[in-house]
């Protein structure tokens, strides 16, 4: 499926969605709110079939979050980009790891970094970072360690 | 640094410019064979210095270059380093290449308590030696490996070229051969620099 394809199919599914072209995939903006519903049509429907989330990152623009999920059909090999925003206090946005099984462990990882709540992830604690680090999160701009961290 | 006696006693020209395999005594000829003269130190250190087994550890990008001297075209073996050892109980020599995390550094510590003494180190490149490109604004590594452990000879680079980690091998042997230990050889810090230092 081509680009214009996929925006008719998408847009079919999500009228609220709207769309980025001229980087290298087609991406959308989503509400956290119509996410979850977008992803399992996204893997399920049969002209889609994104069976691949090749990549599930966070970018913090001091202002707000934005989630990033990057999928691929392995079947059609077409690609799109997700973005969704989440407000900077308390972000939170549905788990897809029930879809995607390698979201469980991308999304531990964005837990830890960047403080985003997954709800109704099964395991959403600490993946890289040693014991004592909750609720502290280093990839965000404005993270300050004291102990480790030498300011230029 | 080279005050090391077998250069001077021995007989034999050294095959490469500092780092030579030279026996460190004297052959008297006589008849129907000769007399070996040296010291007992000086023999176990040169036996030593030239069978030197590195423990395979690597922890970023350096750990590449540390491969590409194991190879054919730069070739550590023919320095007596060939045989490198996943186990550090089998291994003399650690050569840090790359990063140290603080998740890293226990890690770091274990391997080097658990292998035998003697034990040399080397820092291989900036990370190891201070951090490097991740000294500033970051949470999570240690400012040189020698926080953790210590170190016997640093080499500089990002990562440092194959001839740089060659030199830095056969500096270790010579370290070695000159018979000192690692406090008697390092040279005194300026009386001023020390404090700078802590200060930081």
């Amino acid at each position: 499926m081509n680009n214009d394809d996929l925006k008719a199919t998408i847009t079919e599914l999500l009228p609220a969605a709207t769309f980025e072209e001229g980087g290298q995939w087609l991406t959308i903006n989503i509400e956290p709110a119509d996410f979850k519903l977008l992803a399992m049509q996204l893997r399920q429907e049969a002209a889609l079939f994104f069976d691949f989330l090749f990549c599930l990152t966070c970018i913090d623009w001091k202002t707000h979050l934005t989630m990033v999920y990057h999928l691929d059909s392995t079947k059609f090999r077409h690609n799109i980009v997700i973005k969704s925003k989440l407000a900077a206090h308390d972000p939170a946005i549905e788990t897809v790891s029930d879809i995607w099984q390698t979201a469980n462990f991308h999304e531990r990882e964005v837990y830890e970094m960047f403080g985003v709540n997954f709800i109704n992830h099964p395991d959403l604690r600490l993946l890289i970072l040693p014991d004592g680090w909750e609720g502290k999160r280093p990839m965000l701009k404005d993270f300050e360690d004291p102990i480790n961290m030498i300011k230029l | 640094m080279n005050n090391n006696s077998n250069k001077e006693d021995s007989f034999l020209t050294p095959p490469l410019g500092g780092g030579g395999a030279a026996f460190p005594g004297q052959v008297h000829e006589t008849p129907g064979g000769g007399i070996v003269l040296s010291k007992l130190d000086d023999v176990i250190n040169w036996a030593r210095s030239n069978s030197l087994w590195p423990l395979t550890f690597a922890t970023s990008c350096c750990g590449i270059e540390m491969m590409a001297v194991a190879s054919a075209k730069y070739d550590f073996s023919r320095f007596g380093f060939e045989v490198a050892r996943a186990s550090p109980r089998q291994a003399d020599v650690i050569i840090i290449a790359g990063t140290i995390v603080n998740k890293m550094a226990p890690v770091l510590k274990r391997l080097y308590d658990q292998m035998a003494d003697p034990k040399y180190v080397i820092a291989m490149g900036a990370c190891a030696i201070s951090g490097g490109p991740f000294f500033y604004n970051t949470y999570s590594v240690v400012k040189g490996a020698d926080h953790v452990i210590p170190v016997d000879v640093y080499v500089a680079g990002c990562p440092p070229r194959p001839e740089a980690l060659l030199h830095a091998l056969i500096s270790l042997q010579e370290k070695i051969k000159s018979g000192l230990t690692r406090e008697q050889i390092q040279v005194p810090k300026p009386a001023d620099s020390g404090d700078k230092l802590h200060q930081l």
